[in-house]
């Protein structure tokens, strides 16, 4: 085997950033679907709404229960045949590997984020709910105004942990032949024999985003620890 | 509606068979990868806690490494970067292991030092759980280091950890999934297989997550049984608080 030059990753840098900026922007797009999701799916097991209680409990049950690739696969094979049923035609209307991707991130992580919203939300001292009631103010506004903020704002930490391990789970869109990270540097490589180098060179980028912001996950948890106090 | 399932595949066998298969590949990875996990688990988690400053900083190391890299990028390092690095005999040797195996050991080494790491930082959490007079007194009666990690600190942390492990056995067996991107024809790799060659995409995807479903419900079962066998008396009240700690010391179950 030839020996190993890095400086073949040079050149290969300005498409590697393209399939970086993917990863991140699918990232993104799952944390914003994931948390509105997630937080509708926490809120309304505490509030025990009958049926959609026990639809987001058996929801998130079978989420965390099935592997991330088994759920894409699902996702890719239904979602377009749900839109073609939704927009009245019956016929599946491909929506591309992009939009699913989203889509199928977002519902996905929205399952661990309720998990972790919620258990915030038992967390919260009683005297908290009790005010806002005391303030006749309407349910909405209890959970809006009063609850919420400092839930998110306590759960915060481990929103981020979480939020890093979706960053890493996003490689797994290389079953779908999607050109992220991993993906950029896995096409190069079949193309110019140089897996090596690329492998390693993502597997240092991966490395470097996710321990710096894992330090800011530490520095977050020192922070909100005070502020509890 | 399963009756798909039980038609003749291309290679003589019936489809349920790749099912069966498959299944068998994710336990075997699952459950050998588990084991090798838990004790380098421990043997790093206790590294974590040891006042000697270099091996506590070799333990944390470790940990970050496995855990700031995503599972499928370590999946490519040791299947298609590892034999390159080593040796061009050794190398070529092991390129020519043929499959399955060829698959299996490289999934198996790397699935179970990724969630080692992950063990590590649970058991890390359980011994700094302890309170410090268990030291002290493991201490005042004379026993050695290592006689206090192995007589009063492990027996002790990892009964306390027990509930937060579950997610990380739960975990290791949905990950054993990503082994299909280095061609171990594990379950969901053989619903898919099963998909492709009948079309029956619903049927085939459906059988795997009922499968996984029924691993994660036996799993949890297993790992409540566990606890409450292990469990000391009196130690409830902390389990109590350990619903948000163990929150905040998962992974998640990758997620994935």
């Amino acid at each position: 085997m030839n020996s190993i030059d890095f400086s073949i990753v040079v050149p290969a840098l300005p498409y590697l950033w393209e399939g970086l900026k993917f990863s991140l922007i699918l990232t993104l797009a799952a944390f914003a679907i994931g948390m509105v999701l997630g937080t509708a799916l926490a809120l309304v097991q505490h509030l025990e709404v009958p049926i959609l209680a026990q639809f987001a409990r058996g929801y998130i049950a079978i989420m965390r229960s099935i592997p991330l690739i088994l759920v894409l696969f699902w996702f890719f094979f239904l979602v377009p045949i749900v839109i073609g049923y939704l927009n009245g035609t019956g016929r599946p209307v491909p929506i591309g590997a992009t939009y699913t991707a989203f889509i199928t991130f977002g519902l996905f992580e929205a399952a661990y984020y309720s998990e972790i919203i919620r258990v915030g939300l038992r967390s919260l001292p009683k005297g908290q709910y009790e005010a806002a009631e005391a303030l006749s103010l309407p349910t909405w506004k209890i959970y809006w105004l009063v609850i919420l903020p400092q839930v998110i704002r306590a759960v915060s930490p481990i929103i981020l942990s979480q939020t890093i391990i979706l960053f890493q789970d996003t490689s797994l869109v290389y079953v779908l032949s999607m050109t992220d990270l991993l993906g950029a540097a896995s096409k190069l490589g079949q193309l110019n024999g140089r897996l090596v180098e690329l492998y390693l060179t993502v597997a240092v980028v991966y490395f470097v985003i996710c321990f710096a912001a894992s330090q800011l996950v530490a520095v977050l948890k020192a922070r909100t620890a005070i502020k509890t106090r | 509606m399963f009756d798909v399932l039980f038609r003749q595949a291309p290679d003589g066998q019936l489809y349920i068979d790749w099912i069966w298969s498959g299944l068998g590949w994710t336990l075997l990875l699952a459950f050998f990868g588990w084991w090798i996990a838990f004790v380098l688990g421990v043997v790093v988690g206790v590294a974590r806690t040891m006042s000697n400053p270099v091996i506590a900083s070799l333990g944390r190391a470790y940990v970050e490494i496995f855990r700031n890299v995503p599972l499928l990028v370590q999946m490519f390092l040791w299947y298609f970067v590892m034999p390159e690095l080593l040796p061009t005999q050794i190398g070529n040797a092991i390129k020519q292991i043929p499959p399955p195996w060829g698959s299996f050991w490289p999934a198996l080494i790397c699935l179970s030092l990724y969630t080692s790491a992950r063990v590590a930082e649970q058991v890390r959490a359980g011994i700094e759980a302890l309170p410090s007079g268990q030291r002290e007194a493991a201490a005042a009666l004379g026993l050695s280091t290592g006689r206090t990690y192995r007589l009063v600190l492990i027996p002790q942390a990892l009964r306390l950890i027990v509930p937060s492990l579950t997610s990380e056995v739960m975990g290791i067996y949905k990950n054993t999934s990503v082994a299909l991107t280095i061609g171990l024809l594990e379950l969901t790799a053989q619903a898919r297989a099963i998909s492709e060659a009948t079309f029956q995409t619903f049927v085939a995807f459906a059988a795997a997550t009922i499968i996984y479903l029924l691993l994660a419900l036996c799993a949890y079962q297993l790992m409540i049984f566990i606890d409450e066998r292990v469990r000391i008396p009196g130690t409830e009240v902390k389990r109590a608080k350990q619903s948000l700690h163990r929150l905040l010391f998962r992974k998640s179950g990758a997620s994935t």
